[in-house]
């Protein structure tokens, strides 16, 4: 496969023409008609769900397996994130999954044999004061033990990276320095969702789109199919991939989890000649940005504060993100707001996820990605595959049970690591 | 009118001011503006307003906009604009325009100053309320203004009306809930140099409305055919308006292609403007109306059942010819024309009707999906409603049925080079969404956000007889799915929505009463949270470590004094407040005698520490409770939280008191005899004044509470005084403390010398996951009475044995302070096989303690308490440092220098 | 920018409020409560695809708490009610996963 490298070194500033996309197969997945009975359903057809199905396919040689899609394929969280990919979490735990997912996202075009864009140009996380400093430099560290590439950047090496970033003192929150993961990077996201249902679609599993799951078959506590808006589809086993949706679907199946429903915005530039090579994050004054491939700006903003399934926010957490941005980038000054478009992100008290069995035998869960999901696609596809397989967790996700809040081994991502994304 | 010059790509063009940059690049026979993005082809002006996808241009004077289509950009003097390919830049210089926001509540909102909207504005000035009519024209009119025509004068009337209020040039972007509306007013660029010095170059209004009408209008659609790009080829409204109102005269032969009737009017106003009209070539089978009647009666030639196959350029790649198809006997006619004028049906503007959700209908009769919306909140009208004002009788049709050669070319998406022929793959790919196959030919992803292709798209999708569901009975758009799209309608410059919230204004910055001495003493300081505190007072040529060296040995060894103003304070009154505090710390308040201070340390629900201070009983039923400078408003939040909505049967009032109440602490061996100078009217001596106590006193004639607390382990006296008066007091301590070197100290210094006595700061020898007891703090725990964040210390996890503990850290080499947040690591650890090496803690605090003459560290250990003695290793990148586990409490563990 | 009726101040800008989630869940007697039921309490509130009863506080106004029916799709508003009196019926269809009345 060609992996689409940058046309600019890190650093630079330049003109450049527009790249011709690549040319997108002549067939992707079929789309069917739901069989009467499957060895496991898979409720989601986002990019997580696409990817468990993937690797029970191929890790796991289970292949009478059903995608039930409710709307369109990959048309929720994985059509609405800012792609940003990355490993350098605070905890074992997360440090872990994700570095495992990155590493599987290292050879995910050749093992797909499709190209997504996938592109390592750097994530860059600001600091903006004495203590925000100290808590970058403790995840560093973290990072360092787990044998995961960090780095430290003073505000110059920040500038050298980004030319077009304000490390002056006379910006409200000045930039400190920042952790840099060199490997972090992004990809083209509808083309992840599609790589996967149509390489899981090569390997047999049906994909079924517009078909809601309203109910379970749930008998002796044990799952035997779903209910949905096509009919009943037994299954021997059933996996929840739901994202902002997994708590009204844990409730049909009997049990609750602790997930809250919050909007999350994002927005894009028309294209820009290149002006930035380089992933950058800043969770004190919210401000995530990319420039893609095309040459759009892409930003993040935070959540909304309320529990929302609308897919859409509050314009002035636009307009707040945007002040911020131009703090951080003066020269962003002309560019213009596109589009802005909102997601459903289920975020969990710890905003962690919660990925393993439940109370329902051979039910099994993978929610709770909130604000950070897409960069944890493959790894999240891999471990929940391995567990609907075994019928029992992967080492990896051990820690992600949803047993851990009855235990109060919590795994905090939002205090001490700052933001998600 | 006054002619002006412009720059385009270099040359200088003549305009009228306030033109259309378009106009005036078309007047001076320009066809073709610019290359497209992908396919480097020729294009050209297409339409007449924000619809464009041709002709973008970046602006090079004034503001410097990064992208805007030539057909909305008004001529000034001394404009400059270069054309795109579809790709902008941003400029470097930084951009001095001003940019305002503005907030408006009104009764009624109308969206669009056409007929439609100021008959709305109208009925609602009749019905007794006030109205704010906006359009992003610069003036009313609507469609008449394209027809040159003038407004009616009962319309012309509406305008002056003193309960309306109009703005022009004023576009809502954006719907959004309980009839909020975004709109973006440019209020100068049209000026060119003659703007007024100060005006705002945008101004954002967050307008609030009881009811809001939107008239947006519509525009009018292409048809997908071969070669449909090549400049010469224009929407019909948009050509007959060129040439009619704008003067255009560089056509000699047109064509016209039509589904309805409008194209029929557009070709008499090219007829009688002079440019010859050699056919009206109508896809329907007949047609009748005035339109028609007033064309035929012109002569033009109408040619029914035929439409546009494919055109024929020239060497400049401009329109020579277009190549007709009887639609009956599939015959082929070559026309020589340089004017094509498609009129594919009219497209109402539904874009803020499904910012909120609402699915537009589709009308076979409009040929359009319309939004029949009537609610108290929220109306249509115009041409949105289905009101089409006059015998338009569309066809539905999108396009003639095209070979996969012909598909190449046939562009759907104009400013993404989307073609039919990449649609047709996608559909061949196996996607049946219109979701799916805008995203994978990019269709309606660009500068117009797919304000002419997105219909086509379903157009060209109803012909490839393809429904949402995959099946292949739908041949109406009603059934391939509705359009929606984002916010906003038109791109908005991040500037003019960031307004005026940057740099000092971006986010409030507070600052204690004493700041500007500090400022004047030359602090460094940092930011925490809001505020700027102190973070040293370097002297002449002094490094931060020197400072902090000599401030802390000043606190240790003389007399030294710190602002600690930003501390939170909240007033806490009323019969129950010691009730309150019981349940709220974990230890107990209620047993504290007045005029006593007490630490306290509070915890979450789920047991975890998330505060701490010092709270002092004023009275039997008056506390002062001090929080973390960074916790402060949190802490409030969480006390109304519990009165409010648990325990109002508590008789308990909460105030914050931050900025009322300066602190002000004193420390060190000679403090004392420093304060005692100023104070007269108490004792403080050890016994009349002992530690924790606190005390009311008079310095000179201003009341201040005096309390005996100390946060570095010497001896200390915070002062608290009215907010007004506190830098009186500071300075009358400087100039009485000169004697005794009084020492100014900031925040580092505060922080070795608690780290030196193992004191905690919250949020950074905590993260969130720590109890009382991890942090060896369990003698502030009381086992008697009930507390939040009790109960869940009994939860598994919460009790387990090797939980990370709160010790001390020795590092063997005394003179290297170990980094913050460094991680802690059995002394013989190395990688596993997968290169991760387990660690057992990490440093939470760590300094040079000049008592000690050496370095130290608290940090979090597993098991630490029971770790007393033993040897770690701590890497740093490659070198590797030892330490030693030890009590947190560096400095006189036996709290002998605090009295 | 939701348009929010505080019971006390009337119709304001959602920037002046904080949100509280579920209302109407009672501070448990933490010492009657097994672990799985104190883990509840702690980490579990509705999420319904609908109307929801929810707790918001007018931080920038007078700084009281109410509840509060909106509606979790359409994001229409529904009644304002104070804490500790009767809760106004929901405005439509509670979600499938609506709070316990």
């Amino acid at each position: 496969m060609t992996n689409t490298n940058d046309t600019l070194a890190p650093g630079t500033i330049g003109r450049r023409r527009a790249a011709a996309l690549p040319e997108q197969p002549p067939q992707l997945w079929k789309s069917v008609k739901p069989k009467k009975a499957y060895d496991i359903v898979i409720v989601g057809g986002g990019g997580h769900g696409l990817a468990t199905a993937y690797y029970l396919a191929k890790n796991h040689g289970l292949t009478n397996i059903a995608v039930v899609e409710k709307g369109w394929l990959a048309g929720g969280n994985t059509a609405r994130n800012t792609t940003i990919i990355r490993s350098n979490y605070l905890w074992d735990e997360s440090a872990a999954i994700y570095e495992h997912s990155l590493k599987l996202w290292e050879t995910l075009e050749e093992d797909l044999g499709y190209e997504m864009f996938f592109s390592q140009r750097g994530v860059l996380t600001l600091a903006h004061s004495v203590s925000d400093v100290r808590l970058k430099r403790r995840n560093l560290y973290a990072n360092a033990l787990n044998g995961i590439d960090s780095e430290w950047l003073t505000p110059e090496e920040v500038k050298k990276l980004v030319p077009i970033i304000n490390i002056s003192e006379d910006v409200r929150y000045p930039v400190h320095g920042a952790t840099y993961q060199p490997r972090g990077g992004i990809a083209k996201h509808d083309w992840v969702a599609w790589g996967y249902a149509k390489a899981a679609s090569d390997l047999g599993v049906d994909i079924i789109q517009g078909t809601e799951v309203t109910g379970f078959d749930i008998r002796n506590n044990k799952v035997h199919g779903v209910h949905t808006s096509q009919g009943t589809i037994a299954a021997g086993k059933v996996g929840l991939v739901a994202a902002g949706h997994s708590s009204l679907l844990a409730n049909l199946a009997g049990f609750s989890i602790p997930i809250q429903s919050r909007p999350l915005q994002a927005l894009v530039s028309p294209l820009l000649e290149q002006v930035l090579n380089t992933v950058v994050m800043s969770g004190a004054v919210h401000v995530y940005v990319s420039q893609a491939h095309k040459g759009e700006l892409v930003m993040g903003a935070g959540t909304d504060a309320f529990n929302s399934y609308a897919q859409r926010g509050g314009f002035h957490v636009i307009e707040h993100q945007l002040a911020a941005a131009l703090e951080l980038f003066p020269i962003f000054s002309r560019a213009q707001v596109l589009r802005t478009w909102g997601g459903i992100v289920d975020i969990a008290p710890d905003a962690s996820p919660i990925i393993g069995v439940t109370p329902v035998e051979n039910l099994f869960i993978n929610a709770g990605w909130g604000t950070g999901g897409f960069k944890a696609t493959p790894g999240s596809g891999w471990v929940m595959a391995h567990t609907i397989a075994h019928g029992t967790p992967h080492e990896l996700n051990k820690p992600f049970a949803l047993d851990r809040f009855l235990t109060g081994h919590l795994i905090d991502e939002h205090g001490a690591a700052g933001v998600a994304h | 009118m006054s002619e002006i010059s412009f720059i385009f790509d270099d040359n200088i063009c003549k305009g009228q001011q306030g033109e259309p940059m378009a106009a005036a690049l078309l007047r001076s026979g320009l066809l073709s503006i610019t290359n497209s993005t992908y396919h480097s082809r020729p294009r050209g002006v297409i339409g007449l307003g924000v619809e464009e996808p041709n002709a973008l241009v970046q602006l090079v004077s004034g503001t410097q906009e990064s992208m805007r289509p030539a057909t909305i950009i008004e001529v000034a003097e001394g404009l400059n604009a270069r054309s795109l390919t579809g790709i902008g830049a941003l400029p470097e210089l930084p951009d001095e325009a001003r940019y305002d926001k503005t907030n408006r509540y009104v009764d009624t909102l109308v969206i669009g100053a056409g007929v439609a909207g100021l008959k709305a504005a109208d009925k609602a000035i009749q019905a007794g309320y006030q109205v704010l009519l906006i359009d992003d024209q610069p003036g009313p009119g609507g469609h008449l203004r394209h027809l040159g025509t003038g407004l009616p004068v009962a319309l012309r009337d509406v305008l002056t009306n003193n309960k309306l209020t109009y703005v022009p040039r004023c576009t809502a972007v954006g719907l959004y809930d309980q009839n909020y509306i975004v709109a973006v007013e440019r209020r100068s660029d049209h000026l060119g140099g003659a703007a007024p010095a100060g005006r705002a170059r945008i101004r954002v209004w967050h307008i609030r409305t009881d009811r809001v009408v939107l008239a947006p209008g519509a525009f009018q659609r292409p048809l997908i055919f071969a070669n449909n790009d090549r400049p010469g080829i224009m929407l019909s409204h948009a050509a007959a308006t060129y040439v009619a109102i704008h003067g255009v005269q560089i056509f000699k032969r047109a064509v016209v292609v039509t589904v309805d009737n409008q194209g029929h009017r557009d070709a008499l106003r090219l007829h009688q403007a002079g440019v010859p009209v050699q056919a009206i070539y109508d896809v329907r089978p007949a047609a009748g109306g005035a339109s028609v009647d007033a064309a035929k009666a012109a002569g033009i030639p109408i040619r029914f059942r035929t439409t546009i196959l494919d055109t024929v350029s020239n060497e400049e790649g401009t329109l020579q010819s277009v190549i007709i198809q009887d639609l009956d006997t599939n015959e082929i006619v070559e026309t020589t024309a340089d004017l094509l004028a498609v009129s594919g049906g009219w497209t109402p503007i539904a874009d803020l009707a499904t910012h909120i959700g609402i699915k537009p209908k589709w009308s076979e009769e409009h040929a359009a999906f319309l939004v029949h919306h009537g609610t108290d909140q929220l109306q249509t009208a115009g041409m949105l409603a289905g009101d089409f004002g006059g015998d338009d009788d569309p066809a539905v049709f999108f396009g003639p049925a095209l070979d996969d050669e012909q598909a190449r070319h046939a562009y759907i998406d104009l400013q993404r080079d989307a073609t039919l022929h990449e649609l047709r793959r996608a559909v061949g790919a196996g996607l049946h969404s219109i979701e799916h196959i805008k995203r994978y030919t990019t269709i309606g992803t660009s500068h117009d956000q797919g304000k002419t292709s997105g219909m086509l798209t379903i157009g060209a999708l109803c012909q490839l007889n393809i429904n949402s569901q995959g099946g292949n009975s739908g041949l109406s758009p009603a059934d391939v799915g509705t359009l929606s799209f984002r916010p906003p309608y038109v791109p908005v410059p991040f500037a003019a929505l960031a307004g005026r919230e940057r740099g000092p204004l971006s986010d409030p910055i507070r600052i204690t009463p004493v700041h500007q001495w500090h400022v004047e003493a030359g602090a460094i300081f940092e930011d925490v949270g809001q505020w700027k505190r102190p973070w040293y007072f370097p002297k002449q040529g002094e490094s931060m470590e020197d400072a902090v060296r000599r401030e802390c040995m000043a606190a240790r060894e003389g007399v030294a004094v710190m602002d600690a103003s930003t501390l939170g304070k909240i007033d806490i009154q009323g019969p129950d407040a010691a009730v309150f505090l019981d349940r709220i710390y974990t230890n107990m308040f209620s047993t504290l005698p007045e005029g006593q201070c007490r630490y306290g340390l509070m915890c979450k629900a789920d047991g975890i520490a998330f505060d701490d201070g010092v709270t002092t009983r004023l009275g039997k039923n008056h506390f002062l409770m001090t929080t973390t400078t960074g916790g402060a408003a949190g802490v409030l939040a969480w006390l109304e939280e519990w009165l409010q909505t648990e325990w109002p049967d508590l008789k308990v009032y909460c105030t914050s008191v931050t900025e009322h109440i300066s602190t002000i602490a004193l420390v060190g061996p000679n403090s004392r005899q420093l304060l005692q100078e100023l104070v007269k009217d108490i004792d403080l001596s050890k016994t009349a004044f002992p530690f924790m106590h606190s005390r009311m006193a008079t310095i000179d004639d201003i009341r201040v509470r005096i309390a005996r607390i100390s946060f570095s382990g010497e001896l200390a006296f915070e002062i608290n005084v009215a907010w007004g008066h506190a830098r009186y007091i500071w300075e009358r301590l400087w100039t009485l403390g000169r004697p005794y070197d009084l020492t100014a100290y900031g925040t580092e210094t505060m922080h070795v010398l608690r780290a030196e006595k193992g004191y905690i700061i919250i949020g950074q020898d905590t993260d969130g996951t720590q109890t009382p007891y991890d942090l060896n703090m369990s003698w502030v725990v009381s086992k008697k009475k009930e507390f939040i964040g009790k109960r869940s210390f009994r939860l598994p996890y919460l009790q387990a044995t090797a939980r990370p503990q709160l010790v001390g850290l020795l590092p063997e080499n005394g003179e290297e302070v170990i980094p913050e947040g460094a991680y802690i690591t059995e002394l013989n650890a190395h990688p596993d096989e997968h290169g991760k090496t387990s660690h057992t803690g990490f440093v939470t605090s760590s300094y040079y303690s000049p008592t000690l003459g050496r370095a130290f560290a608290l940090a979090l250990v597993a098991d630490g308490l029971n770790r007393m003695g033993e040897e770690v290793a701590v890497p740093i990148g490659k070198k590797v440092l030892h330490a030693t586990i030890c009590d947190s409490v560096f400095i006189d563990k036996e709290n002998i220098r605090r009295d | 920018m939701l348009y929010i009726p505080c019971p006390h101040c009337g119709l304001r800008n959602e920037t002046e409020f904080h949100y509280g989630a579920e209302a109407g869940v009672a501070y448990p007697d933490p010492n009657a409560l097994a672990d799985s039921e104190w883990a509840k309490y702690l980490h579990i509130r509705a999420n319904p695809k609908g109307w929801l009863a929810e707790r918001w506080v007018h931080f920038a106004g007078c700084g009281r708490w109410f509840n509060l029916w909106r509606n979790t799709v359409t994001h229409e508003i529904g009644p304002a009610y104070l804490p500790f009196t009767e809760q106004p019926k929901a405005p439509g269809n509670i979600g499938q996963e609506g709070p316990k009345a």
